[in-house]
């Protein structure tokens, strides 16, 4: 197991090149910097200026090549809007998107679980039907629209919690649920699914043949192993729930990477934008690889060297 | 286990229930589409200062002459949301055909030639799907500009490794296949095989991931309007109305509420036949997530 982890670190760094590289070229394409952060009145000598300590003089392979050395130094450049390290400002933001993402994926890892065995222990009957509707329901809601219903009842109507940004715990409760819903109906299906299938298994009427009750056969035999799929399932998703952080983060001005991201990318900040790609990369390569090795400890069958 | 002992339920909502109906709420959106002109009952476009943000006729202060009411430029709101199902239906099936042939060649080429054509294809589509679908996007409509054609090329290329996926994975049990060798003795040429043997196979499985698929398309079209990466501002779309109703929310609440209502609907049909398609194929998948 730990020979899979190290082979998988090894790996890491080829796949975070990719991504580094894809956005550099990207980059390069959405205009010059200097036209955007430079207005009319500026002088030939501050473009000048500006254009030289961006290297933009020089041609792209050469610009990438720069780009490569300060990297491995941990140096992405300085922040256009902010004026100050670009991995500082990412760093900053990233604690706020943590307890976002956190809070949001324990939520509807939680519910998702809990209804997605309801529906499987009373398959077929009223309260399976309306969980699964509701479910595919949910897969059909665009999650802006969610955040903005929310806001309207609980902020607007009600007045019992804030519209946006941070503060409190009252501050990410909207943001959290909005968040959760992105992948709480998949996980109540997939749950659903993988312990009526595991429910088939010889081990679960081995066990039920002992005479144990059906509560702690569920709870102790088939809901571990029904778990794996789930985790497949999420180590999938860590992608997506990032990109419903910056929707979600957007919607409730919420102080994270994912804002931080759009409003990089909107007003050019390259440098931002490369550590911020980077910062989430190599997030989700590490969420993947702890997903994998949580999936070998709870199933022994798929262990791998 | 009640699920292993008792005998499964006939369930509630069949197959042909959620076709019929998913199909019907579909085909109802792609008749309005392609009809707007005749349905619609304002042009969509045209402004009215004295009519600004009236409420749906169902409320106080509403009116029979605009049903859903109007935006903030008294622009009918019926009207908009009309024309706005001509962009997002056709930014959706147009993004999920182009992806679908971009991810399907992909996976063919990978499952097929094999060896380092799949090491690089494949492991390109893996840290792909690890990174945000909805941030690559981002960074191509900021790099290309919006406009329909790029937006369906954009949303066409973030999401082909779901089609590269299921086709690398299809393609290498196919090959494996008694009918496939044979014809490979018989020495029928690749393209022959392919298109003979493997893609028939491929459509019935396609035909639901596709399905699906436009209504995700059709979903991350308006989260990136509503991004302000969409079409640009006066376009009738349902994620620019949803955007521009969700600045008044205070004030005009219908705008971005209904706007939303329109998109849950389609998209709901969208996936409801489709997962009834899915049932039709694979009857062992029922309601299993995508």
């Amino acid at each position: 197991m730990l020979a899979y982890a190290a082979r998988r670190l090894v790996i890491l760094p080829l796949s975070l090149f990719l991504v580094v590289m894809v956005t550099f070229v990207v980059l390069r394409l959405t205009g010059n910097p200097v036209d955007i952060f430079l207005d009319v009145t500026s002088t030939p000598e501050q473009v000048a200026a500006l254009t030289e300590k961006l290297h933009l003089d020089e041609p792209i392979p050469v610009q990438f090549l720069i780009f490569l050395r300060d990297l491995v130094q941990g140096d992405f450049g300085q922040s256009l809007q902010f004026n100050e390290p670009a991995l500082q400002t990412v760093l900053q933001r990233l604690g706020g998107t943590l307890q976002l993402a956190g809070t949001g994926l324990l939520l509807a890892i939680v519910l998702g679980v809990t209804l997605g065995l309801v529906c499987a222990v009373w398959r077929d009957r009223l309260a399976d039907l309306v969980i699964s509707s509701l479910a595919v329901a949910g897969q059909s809601m665009p999650s802006f629209w969610l955040g903005i219903l929310l806001i309207q009842l609980f902020a607007l109507n009600l007045g019992w919690l804030p519209t946006s940004g941070a503060g409190g715990w009252r501050h990410i409760i909207l943001p959290a649920i909005t968040l959760a819903t992105i992948l709480l109906p998949n996980i109540v299906l997939i749950t659903r699914a993988s312990v009526l299938e595991m429910s088939g298994e010889q081990f679960v009427i081995a066990a039920r043949a002992k005479g144990l009750s059906r509560l702690r056969v569920l709870l102790t035999h088939v809901l571990p192993v029904s778990l794996n799929p789930l985790l497949s399932f999420l180590g999938i998703q860590i992608g997506t729930l990032m990109g419903g952080s910056i929707i979600t983060e957007t919607i409730f001005a919420w102080p994270g990477v994912g804002r931080l991201m759009l409003t990089s990318i909107s007003n050019r900040d390259v440098p931002v934008v490369e550590a911020g790609v980077l910062v989430i990369a190599i997030g989700i390569a590490l969420t993947n690889l702890a997903v994998d090795l949580l999936q070998m400890l709870i199933d022994p069958r798929i262990r791998r060297h | 286990m009640s699920a292993t002992t008792l005998r499964p339920r006939r369930p509630l909502f069949g197959k042909g229930f959620k076709m019929t109906l998913g199909g019907g709420i579909v085909l109802g959106a792609v008749l309005l589409a392609i009809f707007a002109p005749l349905v619609a009952p304002y042009d969509p476009y045209q402004q009215s200062l004295s009519m600004r943000m009236k409420p749906p006729a169902w409320m106080a202060g509403g009116s029979p002459a605009h049903w859903l009411g109007t935006d903030a430029y008294g622009r009918d709101l019926l009207s908009r949301l009309i024309y706005g199902s001509r962009l997002s239906i056709l930014v959706g099936v147009a993004s999920m055909l182009f992806s679908c042939l971009l991810g399907s060649a992909a996976g063919l080429v990978a499952g097929y030639k094999g060896g380092r054509w799949e090491q690089v294809i494949m492991r390109f589509a893996d840290a792909q799907m690890a990174f945000p679908d909805i941030l690559l996007a981002i960074l191509m409509v900021a790099a290309l500009g919006g406009s329909a054609v790029n937006l369906i090329f954009v949303l066409g290329v973030s999401r082909w490794m779901i089609y590269a996926r299921v086709v690398f994975n299809l393609t290498r049990s196919l090959r494996q296949r008694p009918f496939v060798e044979a014809a490979t003795l018989y020495g029928a040429s690749d393209r022959y095989v392919i298109w003979r043997h493997l893609l028939p196979q491929m459509v019935p499985v396609l035909t639901v991931v596709s399905t699906l698929q436009v209504a995700q398309m059709v979903l991350q079209e308006t989260a990136l309007s509503y991004l302000g990466l969409g079409l640009p501002a006066p376009t009738a779309t349902w994620g620019n109305i949803l955007s521009e109703g969700s600045s008044r929310l205070f004030v005009a609440p219908w705008i971005a509420n209904l706007a939303g209502l329109a998109i849950i609907i389609l998209v709901w049909g969208i996936n409801m036949f489709g997962n009834g398609l899915r049932e039709h194929v694979d009857p062992k998948s029922r309601l299993a997530p995508r």
